[in-house]
């Protein structure tokens, strides 16, 4: 039966959430925004809450790594037939949306919550899981010639023994710094193209993995975001993720199987910094004297009101769009088409609001003193991140045209 | 090939008429599928001389008293977030779907041009039990619960065909729901007989006036008390099937105070209609209502004039606009596809460009907002939860993005979108109405 509502079962996750947003978060955003590279020691100590949490259940995936495989990790059973099922998948898209409202440059920067832990979580193995399980693993993808084209990177892994030795550069790694495995993509052979890229796990105090600097950034800043050099870089071989062999059809799609995970969690994450700003902004209108009618005609309310309604209504479809592909994930559809319709849908419209939000707030919104300009500045990364918004038109034009990425290119 | 399809329309029509339609059975079928083609009447648009709708009208009149109003029962939700229809709703929605792209869509260009309904189109509709599915089962209705999805999902479903066919088909249907939801034992022994019937009644409800920055809840036509009913003046604007109109919904506000639901029958005197033709949505056969010192019965008034009725026939009627737009939406979705796949320029098909394949996208993503939004609010009217927000907020991205995916299937085809050999001309036009019409449908 078709209801579109967050049933009443997330009320106390999302609670937690909350509270976790407004009590750690908003009161260390400012602090942090411009304290950048400053490790924010305040998340330690929530970090081991929520690992306290995590083991009740209660607030499963406040970070990245709550991505799951598809709905089967959900909560073990199978789908029945006829029953929808509202798992892992929608509770983690709702936690990190409510921590995004806190702060998402915090979240980013959450201990043991990297976009490694995802990938680990969507291809490790038994073994791999129990060997990295728990720990902080940053994701390494970017390189300096190598962005959205990720078949294209030139970091290579040959293997030497019972070790792969990495050589190359990595960029924008988040929380390179900070975590203690780093989740490398290179080529087991850069003339066979993307069924030859892998990913590695890296310890972080691996001589041959080189901090060369930490980047200054636009927003985002609590989160640090690491360049390193990668110089005869060894790992043990059981550190690749899936499978070894080099399989035309299949590898690249293992590695990018990890997006269908993490789009919706970016997308989430959109939607929590929108809601903040739209908050915000609702109250500062309403001290002004601004009212905003659900019934009249947005045409004959204020322009202000009418401007917040256009908001609204574009963060109500991103909002639906992001819950749609968390809850085909734990119904175990593919969501391919999906996650990047949120993503893209999200991303643009978390920065759109933000900034709209800004110029309707006056100085009171591009001024330091509240955070509304932080939110606009941290907004855009969402739209570039883990597929910037033209890489999710591509993905989703591709479906819908039925066209490989050699046609639509 | 198409003799097969045809069949299989039938053949879905027909499973949606058994469940829909309690006492009629198989002889609809038959009906359907062999009904000699009833004569066709062909309105000039651009006929503008006055006349009396009252000509046409039938007496309504109840058969039966009833001692209190039915109601549907509403439906009970687990609670969990779901974006599976039932099966009544998937099978009822599937063979809307059928007729709207194999009956309605083949005729779509005539109706538009013509401004007139098919007729055997409206009987063929109204054998679908388009009026039934928000009516009572004891008063011969056909669904046993109230849904407004299942009103949305049916209304996406007729306006995939056509938007403008969609909208005359679903004109009455709006007039026996309101009287379903909210009119009284009386209202309802009168009327709502004939919505379930054989011969279902040209029916409107008209909220809309002609003039800029129109606000429902601020109306310009008046009902006023008198001793023995209320005396009706103003003007509603595109109105469905005015010109053949039996019974009409009117929004006036009520002594010059809140705006309030009349029903007026056509033969009442004092009522001119005129054709009012627009940009789209023609094939509705859209007419101009003016009411002058219009006598109503004490019984006319639903609802008793409440508030909170008003607001919500205009939400529910918004929602329904929605629904139209997603169902056209797609419509434009499902067609620039293949175009897009298929012309060449500069040597391979434009959908190897970015700049097309990303402006189809772009169509493909908001129509999905625009679809999840729409069902949200019709699923929360469902669940008796407030929706006042969801339908505003579905209203706006029909407003802005179904506009635009109106604008980017001309696009997309270039000079072929700008003729009419093409169907996205039409429902460009179309599309522009969804965002501001008012009233009309009732989900």
């Amino acid at each position: 039966m078709i209801n579109l509502e967050v049933p009443k079962k997330y009320g106390f996750l999302v609670g937690q959430a909350h509270q976790v947003a407004a009590e750690v978060m908003r009161p260390n955003s400012r602090k942090y925004d411009r304290a950048e590279h400053t490790y924010p020691k305040e998340l330690d100590m929530l970090a081991a809450v929520i690992d306290g949490m995590n083991e009740s259940g209660a607030l499963s995936g406040a970070g990245a790594a709550g991505a799951t495989r598809g709905g089967s990790s959900g909560n073990g059973s199978s789908p029945k037939s006829e029953s929808t099922r509202n798992g892992s998948n929608l509770a983690n898209v709702l936690s990190v949306a409510e921590v995004s409202w806190g702060d998402v440059g915090l979240l980013l920067t959450m201990p043991g919550q990297g976009l490694g832990n995802s990938a680990i979580a969507a291809v490790a193995n038994e073994e791999q899981l129990e060997r990295f399980g728990g720990k902080w693993a940053a994701m390494a993808i970017t390189e300096p010639e190598a962005g959205s084209d990720s078949a294209s990177i030139r970091t290579t892994a040959t293997l030497d023994g019972d070790e792969y030795v990495l050589n190359g550069e990595k960029i924008f790694v988040t929380s390179g710094d900070r975590a203690e495995l780093i989740v490398v993509w290179a080529s087991l052979d850069r003339n066979q193209g993307r069924a030859a890229i892998k990913s590695f796990v890296v310890e972080r105090n691996n001589p041959g993995l080189k901090l060369d600097r930490l980047e200054h950034k636009l927003g985002i800043r609590a989160s640090d975001t690491a360049n390193f050099v990668l110089s005869d870089c060894r790992v043990p071989k059981e550190n690749l993720l899936g499978n070894p062999e080099i399989e035309a059809k299949q590898g690249f799609a293992g590695v990018m199987q990890t997006f269908d995970n993490t789009r919706p969690l970016v997308a989430a994450m959109a939607l929590g910094v929108a809601r903040a700003c739209l908050e915000e902004t609702r109250e500062r209108l309403t001290e002004a004297g601004i009212r905003i009618d659900y019934d009249d005609p947005p045409q004959s309310q204020s322009a202000a009101a009418a401007e917040f309604i256009a908001m609204e209504a574009d963060y109500e479809a991103a909002r639906l769009l992001t819950l749609q592909a968390a809850w085909m994930a734990d119904n175990s559809k593919p969501n391919s088409l999906q996650a990047s319709m949120a993503k893209a849908k999200a991303g643009r419209t978390g920065t759109d609001i933000a900034l709209r939000c800004v110029a309707l707030c006056g100085s009171i919104g591009y001024g330091e003193g509240e955070l509304l300009e932080k939110w606009a500045r941290d907004a855009k990364i969402l739209d570039i991140f883990e597929g910037t918004q033209q890489i999710q038109l591509l993905v989703v034009a591709r479906q819908l045209l039925g066209k490989s990425s050699s046609e639509l290119k | 090939m198409p003799s097969q399809q045809q069949n299989l329309t039938d053949r879905s029509m027909a499973i949606g008429l058994r469940a829909l339609n309690r006492f009629a059975g198989s002889p609809v079928v038959d009906r359907l599928g062999l009904r000699e083609q009833a004569e066709r009447f062909l309105y000039s648009a651009s006929k503008t001389t006055m006349r009396t709708a009252a000509s046409a009208g039938r007496t309504f009149a109840a058969a039966q008293k009833l001692t209190s109003p039915a109601r549907q029962p509403t439906g009970h939700s687990s609670g969990l977030f779901d974006l599976t229809p039932t099966d009544e709703q998937k099978m009822l929605s599937d063979s809307v779907r059928d007729f709207a792209l194999q009956r309605l869509r083949p005729a779509a260009l005539e109706a538009d041009g013509t401004c007139t309904p098919p007729p055997e189109l409206l009987t063929q509709s109204d054998d679908l039990g388009l009026t039934m599915i928000g009516v009572p089962e004891e008063l011969g209705g056909a669904v046993t619960e109230r849904s407004a999805v299942t009103a949305v999902l049916m209304s996406e479903a007729l306006a995939q065909g056509d938007m403008g066919l969609a909208v005359a088909c679903l004109a009455p249907a709006a007039v026996s729901t309101a009287l379903s939801l909210w009119g009284n034992e009386d209202q309802q022994a009168t009327y709502l007989p004939e919505f379930v019937g054989e011969s279902i009644p040209a029916a409107s409800l008209a909220v809309l006036e002609p003039r800029v920055l129109f606000n429902p809840f601020k109306l310009e036509t008046r009902a006023r008390r008198t001793s023995g009913g209320y005396v009706l003046n103003g003007v509603k604007s595109l109105v469905p099937r005015a010109a053949d109109g039996e019974l009409f919904i009117v929004a006036a506000a009520l002594d010059g105070r809140d705006p309030a639901l009349f029903i007026v029958e056509a033969t009442a005197g004092g009522i001119a209609v005129e054709p009012e033709p627009a940009m789209g949505i023609r094939a509705a056969a859209t007419g101009r209502l003016t009411f002058e010192d219009v006598e109503l019965p004490a019984g006319a008034l639903i609802a008793d004039g409440s508030a909170e009725v008003y607001a919500e026939c205009i939400q529910l009627g918004r929602i329904g606009w929605s629904a139209l737009a997603v169902g056209t939406g797609q419509a434009v979705l499902d067609y620039v596809i293949p175009y897009v796949k298929d012309r060449t320029a500069f040597g391979e098909p434009i959908a190897n460009r970015q700049a097309i394949a990303f402006a189809v996208s772009d169509i493909a993503i908001e129509l999905d907002g625009l679809r999840l939004a729409t069902y949200r609010a019709a699923s929360r009217a469902d669940q008796g939860k407030s929706f006042a927000r969801e339908a505003a907020l579905a209203r706006r991205l029909t407003t802005q993005h179904g506009m635009s995916i109106g604008s980017e299937g001309v696009q997309l085809l270039g000079g072929h979108g700008y003729v009419k050999e093409h169907p996205v001309e039409r429902w460009y036009r179309d599309l522009r109405a969804a965002g501001l019409m008012e009233g009309v449908l009732l989900v």
